[in-house]
């Protein structure tokens, strides 16, 4: 992505256009094949791997990494955190675009993805952790749709409709809030059924807290990373508050970040202690387990704490960017490495460079709207004569 | 307007929603089901299986699956480990090697029809019937193609059309459900010359086999695979070697799959019932903070304010004072004066009045 990138109208040859172009061709190519020749035809899936990186990642991390929706409204609109105000918009767009990708990824995913909405208009499967993921994501969606409306109403000039949901603007936060817990935690809750395909280590009845709480962390560690980045390519963008309160914002949400990491270590080390799995430790999972437990959230959690204390932004951005590192890790140890640990090598999954393309397409496209949204709409700055909101 | 019945109710479904999940899970959380009664089963007894694969022959037969690569009847394909794939319902498998002496133990893998199916459990369109007369039975026609039935399967049995491009169905065993509706055998138990495979009621299965057991205690492993297994599966297993060594996993213990994730599902009533509750007292509290904060602030100015005011008050009055008594000092001192003047006046006059009035004026000028 480069500057000249985030000029709005004309479509300009800069790298990162280039790049994008070539991912979209590509992952247009991939997506004829999936839907002509099946998943057969483009994934590395089998009867003993039905899952791969469509889920463990555009999935799975997916939604973890878009938690910082209701974890930024939450602390700003139910906390009363008034001064991270400039940090909801940035927040909700990408959360809003996060989610949405992770239903269309799902389409790639699923067998029949028109069927999608069978299991709320034809049969309802209640007793399956996977109908509550699907309808808390689903009417998520449409809260993050509800709440990202504003924006382009600004944008549109639809000033009567945008003062009706800026008034819902409570009741959408406590809604999410709700719907996040819900299907955060019921993402980890989908394994508590296969107790003897994932390794001990990881499985725990502690899942769906592991995964809500750590989708709190990738929410607000994604909060930082955007902001990071968007400092980078939207800086002309940003108005006189946002610039103000972005040094905030980094700090606050770092110092929330650290506490929340040290709860979720505590929590994983009473897990092993709970399912007494302690002698796994000394094993070749046991290792790469400690690597995840020591490296990926212990470590980012004393940077995080460090960095709040000198009050040093670049540490804690490093610190964001490698939790977000760590949640990927963790969902896909989770769903992939793992899992299915008891299989021979020979039955284990590794990608197909086809479900990559479709992977990093999807999130390009993310990034592309994400560009096209806030090269436009009022995310980064007050759009004039809309001061009511707070 | 006239609401029927069915559309009332079917109102009060969508409302209580949420209810629905809870209650389903409460349910599933008792977990007291021990299986239909009366419902059918097959003993597989491996030490009577000969490995001669007439069984996948007929199970391809019967469901009209696709003509295999290797004709039944050859049985190098023994030689490998296979698994259930789209196209085969049911594969033997061979077990031990001839080395150490014992001879090979065969032995037939399908859909197990648990009693409490992982699969049945998992589906969030409920494609998934476990049928009172003991096949789990799969419906295609409400499918999404997830998969989630695979995770689940603690037996890895369900498979699925990869290569389907728009319709893939998932494919398994249905313990030929629609031949037991003709008053037919499953296809394998029909074909199988050994009597490896009893068809019956389970209740009996369990019988027959105990009696195996007990008949034959040096032959057989003292445990019935399937009795208790995932709460217990509609095939029962008996073995002349511990069933680990014949590919059956002995660490799943006995619980039924729903159970593992009623807790989970249980919760959600606890969220959407206190979330609400503890969010808006959250936001109750924060916001009276603020305004408290504003008030006191408020408060502090305005006593600032009054401070200010009483000081400046007192300074004016003191000033006032001050004045007051400078004028009254000064009105007493022009008196004074006055009075003093108006003595020496009265003074002068009376020396006047002895002498010449002249020489005072020229004193006083001087």
């Amino acid at each position: 992505m480069s500057n000249e990138g985030t000029t709005a109208g004309k479509f300009q040859m800069t790298p990162f256009n280039m790049v994008a172009g070539v991912i979209v061709i590509l992952g247009v190519i991939v997506t004829i094949l999936r839907f002509t020749g099946g998943l057969g035809a483009v994934t590395n899936l089998t009867d003993y791997n039905p899952w791969g990186i469509w889920i463990g990642f555009d999935l799975l991390v997916g939604v973890a990494l878009s938690a910082g929706g209701f974890v930024t409204s939450a602390a700003v609109y139910i906390f009363g955190l008034k001064k991270y105000h400039s940090a909801v918009r940035p927040a909700i767009l990408t959360a809003f675009l996060g989610y949405a990708l992770v239903v269309l990824a799902l389409h790639y995913d699923v067998g029949r993805p028109w069927r999608l909405p069978y299991p709320f208009i034809v049969q309802q499967g209640t007793s399956s952790v996977l109908f509550e993921v699907g309808a808390c994501v689903a009417l998520y969606l449409t809260v993050l749709f509800i709440e990202w409306s504003p924006t382009a109403m600004e944008w549109l000039g639809l000033k009567k409709i945008r003062g009706i949901v800026i008034k819902l603007t409570l009741l959408l936060t406590i809604f999410g809030v709700i719907l996040s817990t819900l299907h955060q935690s019921s993402l980890g809750a989908l394994f508590l059924i296969a107790p003897s395909k994932l390794h001990p280590l990881w499985y725990s009845k502690y899942i769906p807290i592991y995964f809500f709480v750590s989708a709190v962390i990738a929410g607000l560690s994604m909060v930082i990373f955007e902001s990071t980045l968007s400092h980078r390519y939207f800086h002309d963008k940003m108005d006189e508050t946002h610039l103000a309160e972005s040094r905030g914002v980094t700090l606050g949400f770092g110092k929330a970040a650290a506490y929340t990491l040290a709860g979720y270590f505590l929590l994983k080390v009473i897990g092993v202690a709970a399912d007494n799995d302690w002698h796994y430790l000394a094993t070749g999972y046991g290792a790469w387990f400690l690597v995840e437990l020591l490296g990926f959230i212990a470590l980012p959690c004393f940077v995080y704490a460090v960095g709040v204390r000198e009050k040093n932004t670049t540490l804690i951005r490093w610190a964001a960017a490698w939790t977000v590192l760590g949640i990927i890790l963790n969902r896909f140890n989770i769903s992939l490495i793992a899992f299915n640990y008891h299989l021979p090598a020979s039955e284990r999954y590794f990608p197909h460079w086809m479900e990559v393309v479709i992977s990093v397409f999807i999130v390009t496209l993310g990034l592309v709207l994400f560009r096209f949204i806030a090269t436009r709409m009022p995310i980064f700055y007050e759009a004039a004569g809309y001061d009511d909101a707070h | 307007m006239t609401i029927s019945r069915r559309k009332f109710l079917g109102w009060l479904g969508a409302a209580g929603l949420g209810t629905t999940v809870g209650s389903s899970a409460r349910a599933a959380a008792k977990g007291e089901f021990s299986g239909f009664p009366d419902s059918f089963g097959v003993l597989h007894d491996t030490s009577l299986c000969i490995g001669c694969r007439l069984c996948e022959k007929a199970c391809n037969e019967v469901n009209e699956l696709p003509k295999p690569d290797r004709p039944f009847d050859d049985l190098q394909v023994l030689e490998e480990r296979r698994r259930t794939s789209a196209g085969n319902y049911t594969v033997v498998n061979k077990y031990g090697t001839p080395a150490n002496g014992t001879p090979p133990i065969f032995r037939k893998n399908q859909c197990n029809h648990c009693l409490e199916p992982a699969c049945a459990s998992a589906c969030f369109v409920r494609a998934f019937t476990k049928t009172p007369k003991g096949p789990v039975t799969y419906d295609a026609s409400v499918c999404v193609g997830c998969r989630y039935c695979m995770i689940a399967c603690p037996f890895e049995i369900p498979t699925y059309e990869y290569d389907e491009a728009l319709s893939p169905r998932i494919q398994k065993c249905t313990l030929c459900a629609p031949r037991l509706e003709k008053g037919l055998l499953p296809g394998c138990v029909d074909i199988c010359p050994t009597e490896a495979l009893s068809f019956g009621i389970r209740e009996n299965l369990l019988k027959i086999a105990r009696e195996r057991i007990r008949k034959f205690p040096d032959r057989y492993v003292p445990h019935i695979y399937g009795e208790h297994e995932m709460g217990g599966t509609s095939w029962l297993y008996l073995s002349t070697e511990p069933f680990n060594e014949i590919g059956l996993r002995e660490d799943l213990g006995t619980t039924p799959a729903p159970t593992l994730t009623a807790g989970a599902l249980g919760s959600v009533p606890v969220i959407v019932g206190l979330w609400p509750v503890l969010l808006t007292g959250i936001y109750a509290i924060s916001k009276r903070k603020d305004k408290i904060a504003a008030e006191e602030q408020a408060g502090a100015v305005a006593l600032a304010a009054e401070q200010a005011r009483a000081e400046s008050k007192a300074e004016l009055d003191k000033a006032l004072e001050q004045a007051k008594k400078e004028q009254e000092a000064m009105v007493k001192m022009a008196v004074k004066k006055a009075l003093e003047e108006a003595e020496e006046k009265q003074k002068a006059e009376a020396e006047g009045d002895a002498g010449d009035s002249g020489p005072s004026e020229e004193t006083d000028k001087a």
